[in-house]
């Protein structure tokens, strides 16, 4: 089983990274972008077959390590 | 007066931190961060700038699960000084041993040059040689320096006495090299034993070097 951790600042907390890219886009005339928010992707490999307990274990990673949750949001995608 | 240092993977200024310490009379010790004990008459803790673990997921993201880091929090609970430089101020934040979060520089860059610092309150342990509102010059180098808090965090820190420095210019009026919240330079725990600063008081102990104003802040940590 795999986990896509999404990792993302908070809604409210400013992004300079996606601002800085929302600006690059507009110089390349691509005016139809209204917002940019820059994230990272971890992909995590599991063993075992227990969906309930991959959520709940991923869950306590992203609480402990994979994001700081003073200033990012995560989320989880098992597939 | 006996200080142990804290060295990561990555850890750069640890020297440094030890050099200016010795200068002022401290006996210093580096440690380790596989060690699972720390001396145990520390009279003062620090966590040296540097880049521990390659700043890899975030900065201080990886640091605060080393094994030392156990002992630090039974030093730090049981009253004993600690003190996070640069990245030990990232650590500090990621152990959540010290409020808010640093978050990487609004306009993106490093940045390393001397910055006016204002001191915004010595009632603490680690600030009482300054005087409330003397301005400092202190060299920051960071990335991820940008501290974040939100608004009820940055209140409780204002009516606490939380907030000890704020970057400004040469006059005391804020000026901001990096977006941070408030302006904020250095924060300390509620319980005033912990504080953590993005300057580097370590580096400005020589006026060959540009400025030793880093002495007096130093002095302060090494009182009582």
């Amino acid at each position: 089983m795999k986990a896509i951790v999404n990792v993302f600042l908070k809604a409210g907390v400013l992004d300079s990274q996606g601002k800085a890219v929302h600006h690059a886009l507009n110089s390349l005339k691509f005016d139809n972008v209204e917002d940019v928010r820059i994230g990272k992707q971890i992909v995590l490999q599991l063993n075992g077959t227990d969906k309930a307990k991959a959520m709940s274990d991923v869950t306590k990673m992203c609480e402990e390590l994979l994001a700081n949750t003073v200033i990012e949001d995560y989320t989880i995608e098992l597939i | 007066m006996k200080i142990s240092i804290l060295q990561f993977p990555g850890t750069n200024c640890e020297y440094d931190t030890q050099y200016a310490f010795e200068k002022l009379g401290a006996i210093t010790q580096i440690i380790w961060h596989k060690s699972t004990t720390i001396p145990e008459d520390t009279d003062l803790l620090v966590i040296a700038g540097g880049f521990s673990y390659g700043d890899y997921l975030r900065s201080g993201a990886i640091a605060k699960f080393s094994p030392v880091m156990s002992a630090i929090n039974t030093y730090a609970n049981n009253g004993g000084k600690v003190l996070g430089i640069c990245n030990g101020f990232q650590v500090l934040t990621e152990a959540r041993l010290l409020p808010g979060a640093l978050k990487r520089n609004k306009g993106l860059h490093f940045i390393s040059k001397y910055h006016y610092l204002k001191v915004e309150n010595n009632e603490n342990v680690f600030l009482e040689k300054l005087n409330t509102g003397d301005v400092i010059n202190i060299p920051i180098a960071h990335h991820d320096g940008n501290y974040y808090i939100d608004d009820a965090g940055l209140k409780e820190l204002e009516v606490n006495g939380q907030i000890l420095l704020k970057y400004t210019d040469a006059n005391g009026e804020i000026k901001n090299p990096n977006g941070s919240v408030a302006s904020i330079a250095g924060v300390c725990n509620k319980e005033k034993n912990i504080f953590g600063l993005m300057p580097h008081p370590e580096r400005a102990i020589e006026t060959l070097l540009g400025s030793d104003d880093g002495i007096k802040m130093l002095q302060g940590f090494l009182a009582s």
